[in-house]
């Protein structure tokens, strides 16, 4: 990754609609590499700033699979091969008896994978982010919302994008160092 | 969806959240009972006394492990005794949390918002009290380990056709699950508080526990997905645990315990003990902590009606014991119906009738759902009766079964009260520093809940 010396232009808005419209409009402008900030999920937020899907569900679903063959798997070569014991004439691979560990073990394994999987897709933990630079960014968790054009954009330019975000009507106008 | 009930709910008189409250505000509101204010000596004292049960219960624990287990009550035909019976109950009263952070939000009931993370929270501490019970009850507790299928030298595995091995997976599965939900829901509100703390020390631990939480629309994309899903999954696993409790007991021949109703009524148990627990910790905790306009009346009603509906489920469950103890013609299952009635616990049976049955149905009176000292009396109860449930379930079943040559009586000694007496403690002391170490309602659902969240396309 190359270094920039800005990391990227950041604007601060005051509600929730503005953010969603203003994400929209950078976007129809052309920029690529962008990211909203707020407090707590907007539904279709994600999609303005063009970011569709998500894996996190083909993760659980793998993980899913992984955990159910495990526990079935598990207990059959447990109970049928490397310990059979005859217990009240019942098969070895008595098989309605494996069904409550294997889903309990499918959801223990799809739920790590969620939880996991998640943590991992988003890229966390990571303690320090340029983003955390900006002093204004304190109130992100609190009740503004943040909109930030990355200079790794093509169409980034530091005083054309500036002018650019200026025009959406935001609170204040921050430079992120990197 | 939303919008319908929101509308349905600004109709009725009290609203999910107080209005006038914006997104700051909340969130000083919330925040600022861990960061800011101070601890009062209500609860040095209240966390003290709760500390002193949970030392009382480690000293019983730890003589119980210099002498083992014959300083119980139990005896054969007894062999389940308290161990069991606080096991259940424990467990069940968990189940209200997972029912209130998943089930209901999987139902789109936002009401939940605001019982969600302490309802969790009370989840994980039932269910680590419950945890101490099999573990110590198992005659040998440092081999508690050989519970799980591990590669050993002495080349044997678990059994695993035996229900108690599945509630082994179940409990076990659960407490993780539990855990991680709660965890992954602090998340955005771990940064909420690391962005506002002031003490260093808070910052770093906040901080860390944040896990470097931005609130970028990615990540929130992929949070509440993986949010549902755990949500999903969680909501079948609730519902298998207590099922799993149940066939410990109905999976063996046992009178009384032998029936096809277990799992449900099982089931309806765990949420209406649970629900009885959650009110009785919100109805102390909003009034000392001033929270009235989060947990308003309507969540209160809500839980209410709940018990009440799940109340009615476990009668239900009681009429089909008697009915089938009659109908099947089977003595030994008339013999345990009138055994309940008449032998010598009936004063237990006859109390668990009147706690679980006949006081609740003041719930149909809209006056006492509303009223904060009833419910909590009521919740009080209930708590009581569903503890008595499974004493009549575990005790009275095994204590005379086919043949009288094999009849006894089953008497609790001081440490097996100590025991469960502690628990409630060990119980109270997380709580304790709950409330004042992390934000008991989830501040990022609760902003949600604002008009001014709402987004136009």
């Amino acid at each position: 990754m190359k270094r920039e010396s800005t990391y990227g232009i950041m604007a601060e808005f005051t509600s929730a609609q503005a953010l969603v419209d203003a994400a929209k409009l950078t976007h129809q402008a052309g920029y690529q590499k962008i990211d909203a900030y707020s407090p707590f999920p907007i539904e279709g937020l994600a999609e303005e700033i063009g970011f569709h899907y998500n894996e996190v569900p083909l993760v659980v679903l793998i993980g899913g699979i992984i955990g159910g063959l495990t526990g079935y798997l598990m207990q059959y070569w447990m109970s049928a091969v490397d310990y059979p014991l005859n217990i009240g004439g019942k098969p070895y691979h008595s098989w309605p008896a494996f069904i409550v560990i294997t889903f309990e073990m499918t959801i223990l394994f799809a739920g790590i994978s969620a939880v996991f999987g998640m943590l991992a897709l988003n890229g966390l933990p990571m303690p320090y982010h340029p983003v955390f630079n900006v002093p204004r960014f304190s109130s992100a968790s609190k009740d503004r919302f943040f909109l930030i054009v990355f200079s790794s954009d093509p169409k980034f330019n530091p005083a054309s994008t500036r002018q650019f975000l200026e025009g959406l009507a935001p609170r204040s106008i921050s430079e992120v160092p990197s | 969806m939303d919008e319908q009930y929101k509308m349905t709910v600004n109709a009725q008189e009290t609203p999910v959240i107080e209005p006038g409250y914006t997104f700051g505000t909340v969130t000083e509101k919330i925040s600022a009972i861990v960061l800011t204010r101070p601890a009062s000596n209500g609860w040095f004292v209240g966390f003290g006394v709760a500390f002193l049960m949970t030392m009382m219960m480690l000293y019983a624990i730890g003589f119980l492990f210099l002498k083992g287990i014959g300083i119980w009550g139990v005896t054969i035909p007894i062999g389940w005794g308290f161990a069991i019976v606080n096991f259940v109950w424990w467990i069940g009263i968990g189940h209200a949390g997972t029912l209130i952070s998943a089930i209901l939000l999987l139902l789109r009931q936002s009401w939940r918002n605001s019982i969600n993370r302490f309802a969790e929270a009370m989840t994980l501490f039932a269910v680590a009290c419950a945890g101490i019970f099999p573990a110590i009850h198992v005659g040998r507790p440092w081999l508690a380990y050989w519970l799980f299928p591990y590669p050993n030298t002495m080349r044997v595995w678990p059994q695993f056709r035996s229900p108690l091995m599945w509630d082994v997976f179940a409990v076990s599965t659960y407490a993780t699950i539990s855990a991680m939900f709660w965890f992954i829901g602090l998340i955005p509100d771990m940064a909420t508080l690391r962005d506002r703390a002031t003490h260093p020390a808070a910052r770093i631990i906040y901080g860390a526990l944040s896990m470097g939480w931005r609130g970028s629309a990615r990540h929130w994309h992929r949070y509440e997905t993986a949010y549902l899903l755990l949500a999903g999954l969680a909501t079948p696993l609730v519902l298998s645990v207590h099922t799993v409790v149940s066939f410990d007991f109905a999976v063996g021949i046992v009178p009384g315990w032998h029936t096809t109703i277990f799992p449900p009524y099982f089931v309806a148990g765990a949420i209406y003990s649970g629900f009885a627990m959650v009110l009785m910790l919100a109805i102390p905790i909003r009034k000392i902590y001033g929270l009235e306009d989060f947990i308003t009346e309507l969540h209160l009603q809500n839980a209410a009606k709940v018990m009440l509906a799940t109340g009615l489920i476990v009668a239900y469950g009681y009429g089909i014991e008697a009915f089938m103890g009659w109908y099947s013609g089977d003595r030994y299952d008339a013999f345990t119906l009138w055994n309940r009635l008449h032998g010598p616990y009936a004063i237990p049976y006859w109390s668990l009738l009147i706690c679980n049955i006949f006081i609740p149905q003041v719930l149909w009176m809209r006056k006492l759902r509303t009223s904060p000292v009833a419910l909590f009396l009521i919740s009080g109860v209930i708590l009581v009766g569903m503890w008595l449930e499974r004493f009549i379930i575990v005790v009275v079943s095994l204590h005379r079964d086919f043949l009288t040559s094999s009849w006894g009586m089953y008497y609790p000694t001081r440490w097996d009260w100590m025991t469960y007496i502690g628990t409630i403690g060990m119980f109270l002391a997380a709580i304790f520093l709950f409330v004042r170490l992390l934000p008991m309602i989830s501040i990022f659902e609760m902003r949600t809940l604002l008009p001014e969240a709402e987004v136009k396309e």
